[in-house]
């Protein structure tokens, strides 16, 4: 009796205790409002988007007889899958971006992964110069890439205006000009990067000893490639296989540049064109396909590297690292290496920005070079009387647009991304930090255009206490953050792993507070990987169209936007002013926190 | 700080069951080092201890006060335990100065400017580190680093001191000089020490009393030489000691009041009253004996209640001469202080004192005869 009565007693101490011990540990804290903000900014949105795909809306009233807005309906899903719009709507279009997909990882991973093992593992001369030199790529927006490719390849029967062999008398077959082959090249061209910078930070880490102690087993040099380094970065090659398949056919820009004019779609183009004509759910039903997609590659690179396979980079030492003599290969390779970087990542910059001085597309005599683009005042003969870029009002309030969406987005993600990393790295064994883990992944297998859709008819009209953000800059902001939560919270989790736990468990059994031990020690000792993560979200969304183009109104115009525009107008001199300033900004800033602070955007990766 | 009392705790990391229903006691200003090979659950203790870890079960008692209590879900924070843990990587901030580390804690407590100052470069001076407090960790060589981690977490004055493993990442003659360092300090602070460890020299020459672990279950609690002379167990007994302890396999008996032990090399005759096992009359059981090195004495010539052995081969060191001997097939090793000649294949006496040997039961692996 006695016995029970105190076990009742206890009983009711535990579970006050308990509730105490959630509820004023700061952990949870930020994973509960972790959890409501991903839930309401990346569930909810996927959810409703799936659901509009089985309800009719308001455009579809009078095709199906007889129903009412928000009716159960599978006509979205019938017209799509089966029905004989099918097979433009969809299965073309899927099978051209399947074959970019494919083509593109296939290209860029082998470029990547190759380029990365010279720069890492070999003697190859002006490492310094190259290994810069390959990341600028990355800096370039990839509809930039496809312009520059236009201007060499481009020619009159398509484009309106004469490219640059065409200028000067090679006459270009269509095929070069546009359509797949050309989307494929620039997008490899664009990739790569990826592929470069997950791979040679793999490289980086391994230990040389470990290919030493094949070399003392009697391995030659490519059994030593083949069996002991491939499958040491197999993990990172594997991952950046996703990226790359389920970025290539997601994007928009470059499809829409290279394709569109003569008709060849994309999904993801005939999703913008189904969108922009209000056909949203079958817009949504696209993405939805396109998601599944995205999702089964991630989901297959899981089976394959699986958990045994993925070596947490070989204990982190680090080690010696002895370069491989390239002997008498040397000379070729550097060579190589050269002219790949002169073919694409040199020349396109150059050509684009050549173009800006061309009064008339085309046409290299030097009678034909002018300012005019740059700074010229209103011409009625020219451009249809646009005034040069740098004269228009209309090119500053968008400089001012642009920096303020970098800006504020790029802050915003990378503290929300390193809270995240904080809690999944801290949780590697809690449900929370699984959780979590997998929420952030979300939008990265929704393709952008998709998730600005959502995000638009989520909040075109007011949402209980979220106001209507149709037309603010807030939503674009909204957009980017989310979009980007799960590269900022991968460079949030690296940066955090580098913290060891046991400096915070110093700081708590000195009796500091969880605010305090961020303040005085988590924050400090992560000043680099938040600036790196910075650097890398900065970037991204400088460079971003396909995310912001369905929400963008004029007076929110950012600078890709306005290239975009210009392209779109056939002009195309401004729309290369325009992108030669983007790249120019981005480069310099790139350059100036590199100096300043160090900071490395393929530690973030 | 009076007794520190730790009542069955279970500790799980998901299934894995880490701390086996522990039982431990600790006595105000005890050294009491927690020895095993890795993994058996000496550090998860240290943490638990320190409040770090949440056990599943158990209670935990300072000074009469309840700290853990998991029935109710209890757990005193670490801060509010009057600890401190040397942690085995330092755990050093890099981001702040020798005296800023030091000095961290003080600054949560709100200690004055003064005052804080004046403990600081105590504890600094006590750890000969006082020249270094402008530096930062990373300007440090690996031994001063260790000296900053133990200056931070004595300067509180702490009433209990937790240190982890935390000799092991320096080498060989630094970690002799530490040994000596802490021993002193706990000698002058006589604050309690818990310490971890896995390396049975540091157990030995500076724990007032050991507790063994092995895969998680408390083996042995003892003093030193109390661990040294009666391990527990045949596990214990093999861990502790260098060189290891002879063991030969043989056959026990109790006859008469006597308690007669039959091995191939000879026979040992104990008192029955030296027998820590209930068994029958006259019934054989199988047993171990358990030798050190030491204890074996070697002879030339031939004397009472010697056994005879032949020299396999002798290995002098300088201080000591360890020496390989075969009996009966038994191979044995035995010590000798200082320089000894033993030629192979030497013929000798062996000498063991029976009231130093110590059996082990083969069935329980338990010690049935302690040495006395």
């Amino acid at each position: 009796m006695i016995e029970n009565q105190q076990r009742s007693y206890s009983k009711s101490k535990r579970i006050k205790n308990i509730l105490k011990d959630v509820f004023t540990n700061p952990y949870n804290i930020i994973v509960f409002i972790s959890l409501v903000f991903l839930t309401y900014l990346i569930i909810v949105p996927l959810i409703s988007m799936i659901t509009s795909t089985f309800q009719v809306a308001q455009g579809e009233l009078r095709r199906i007889p007889g129903s009412q807005v928000g009716d159960f309906t599978l006509y979205y899903w019938q017209r799509l899958l089966a029905s004989e719009f099918s097979m433009s709507t969809l299965y073309k279009p899927l099978l051209n971006s399947l074959l970019i997909g494919v083509c593109v990882s296939v290209f860029s991973i082998t470029l990547g992964s190759g380029l990365a093992w010279f720069m890492v593992r070999t003697d190859l001369p002006f490492k310094k110069f190259f290994s810069f030199a390959v990341i600028i790529p990355y800096m370039i927006p990839s509809w930039c890439k496809s312009m520059a490719w236009l201007t060499v390849f481009r020619n009159e029967r398509v484009g309106g205006s004469a490219g640059f062999l065409s200028g000067i008398g090679i006459n270009t077959p269509d095929w070069l000009a546009y359509g797949p082959f050309a989307i494929i090249c620039v997008l490899t061209v664009h990739y790569y990067a990826y592929s470069y910078l997950l791979t040679s930070s793999a490289l980086r880490s391994i230990n040389s000893e470990l290919e030493e102690m094949g070399e003392i087993q009697g391995a030659g040099k490519a059994t030593i490639l083949r069996k002991i380094t491939l499958p040491l970065v197999m993990p990172a090659i594997l991952s950046s296989v996703i990226l790359t398949f389920s970025k290539s056919i997601g994007t928009f820009g470059v499809p829409a540049f290279l394709g569109m004019k003569i008709n060849y779609y994309t999904i993801s183009t005939m999703l913008y064109s189904n969108i922009k004509q209000q056909n949203t759910s079958l817009g949504f039903a696209i993405s939805i396909i396109l998601i599944t997609i995205a999702a089964m590659t991630v989901y297959i690179n899981q089976k394959i590297i699986g958990t045994r396979k993925s070596y947490e980079t070989i204990g982190g030492k680090g080690g010696r690292s002895t370069p491989l003599r390239l002997g008498k290969w040397r000379g070729l390779f550097t060579a190589l290496i050269t002219a790949f970087i002169g073919l694409a990542v040199i020349m396109p910059i150059a050509i684009l920005f050549l173009e800006t001085f061309l009064k008339k597309t085309g046409d290299y005599s030097l009678s034909n070079f002018t300012l005019h683009y740059w700074i010229g005042a209103s011409d009625p003969a020219i451009a249809e009387g646009e005034a040069g870029v740098l004269r228009n009002a209309r090119f500053w309030t968008n400089v001012k647009n642009t920096m303020i969406l970098v800006v504020v987005t790029s802050v915003i993600a990378t503290i929300i991304g390193q809270i995240l990393g904080y809690i999944s790295s801290r949780g590697r064994k809690k449900v929370s930090g699984k959780l979590i883990e997998q929420l952030v992944f979300i939008p990265y297998l929704i393709p952008s255009i998709a998730f600005s859709a959502i995000y638009l008819s989520m909040f075109s009209t007011r949402h209980g206490i979220v106001p209507a953000l149709y037309g603010s800059m807030a939503l674009m902001v909204v957009v980017s953050v989310v979009k980007h939560i799960p590269f900022a919270s991968r460079a949030g989790t690296s940066n955090m792993i580098q913290i060891g736990t046991e400096l915070e468990e110093a700081a708590n059994i000195e009796g500091a507070s969880f605010m305090k031990r961020m303040l005085k020690v988590v924050l400090p000792l992560s000043k680099g990987g938040f600036i790196s993560g910075l650097m890398l979200i900065f970037i991204s969304i400088m460079k971003e169209l396909d995310l912001i183009i369905l929400i963008i109104t004029p007076k929110l115009a950012t600078l890709p936007y306005m290239a975009f525009q210009y392209s779109n107008n056939n002009n195309n001199q401004m729309s290369d002013v325009v992108a030669v300033i983007m790249f120019s900004i981005v480069l310099v800033i790139y350059l100036i926190t590199n100096k300043v602070s160090g900071a490395d955007i393929s530690s973030s990766m | 700080m009076g007794k520190i009392v730790l009542k069955n705790i279970d500790k799980f990391y998901g299934s894995n069951h880490v701390l086996k229903n522990l039982n431990l006691e600790i006595e105000d200003g005890d050294f009491m080092t927690l020895l095993g090979p890795s993994g058996c659950g000496k550090t998860t203790t240290l943490r638990v201890l320190s409040g770090l870890e949440k056990p599943q079960n158990g209670y935990i008692y300072m000074d009469e006060k309840e700290i853990v209590n998991c029935d109710e879900a209890h757990y005193e924070a670490p801060s509010k335990r009057g600890l401190n843990l040397v942690f085995q990587s330092y755990a050093l901030w890099p981001h702040m100065t020798v005296f800023e580390n030091v000095a961290f804690g003080l600054t949560i407590k709100k200690i004055p400017k003064e005052e804080m100052k004046r403990m600081v470069e105590n504890a600094l001076e006590r750890m000969q580190i006082l020249q270094f407090k402008e530096r930062y960790p990373a300007e440090l060589s690996g031994g001063q680093q260790q000296r900053v981690a133990i200056a931070r977490a004595i300067v509180s004055a702490p009433k209990l001191l937790l240190l982890d493993e935390p000799l092991s990442n320096l080498d060989a003659k630094l970690r002799v000089d530490m040994r000596t360092e802490l021993k002193r300090l706990h000698h002058e602070m006589g604050t309690t020490i818990v310490y971890v460890t896995h390396d049975q020299i540091e157990a030995l020459t500076m724990s007032t009393k050991i507790a063994i672990f092995f895969e998680g279950v408390l083996t042995q609690v003892d003093t030193p030489l109390g661990i040294y002379n009666n391990p527990a167990d045949l596990r214990v007994a093999d861990f502790i000691g260098n060189p290891r302890i002879n063991f030969a396999e043989c056959t026990g008996r109790v006859k008469e009041s006597k308690f007669i032990v039959t091995s191939s090399f000879g026979e040992f005759v104990f008192d029955s009253s030296m027998l820590k096992k209930e068994g029958g009359e006259n019934k054989e059981f199988p047993c171990v004996i358990g030798l050190r090195p030491e204890q074996i004495e070697i002879k030339r010539k031939q004397e009472e209640g010697c056994f005879a052995a032949k020299v396999y081969t002798s290995q002098p060191a300088g201080s000591e001469t360890l020496i390989t001997l075969k009996a009966g097939g038994v191979t044995f090793l035995a010590k000798e202080i200082g320089i000894a000649n033993y030629k192979e294949n030497e013929k000798v006496w062996l000498y063991i004192d029976p009231n130093k040997v110590n059996v082990f039961d083969q069935e329980s692996k338990k010690l049935i005869k302690y040495s006395v």
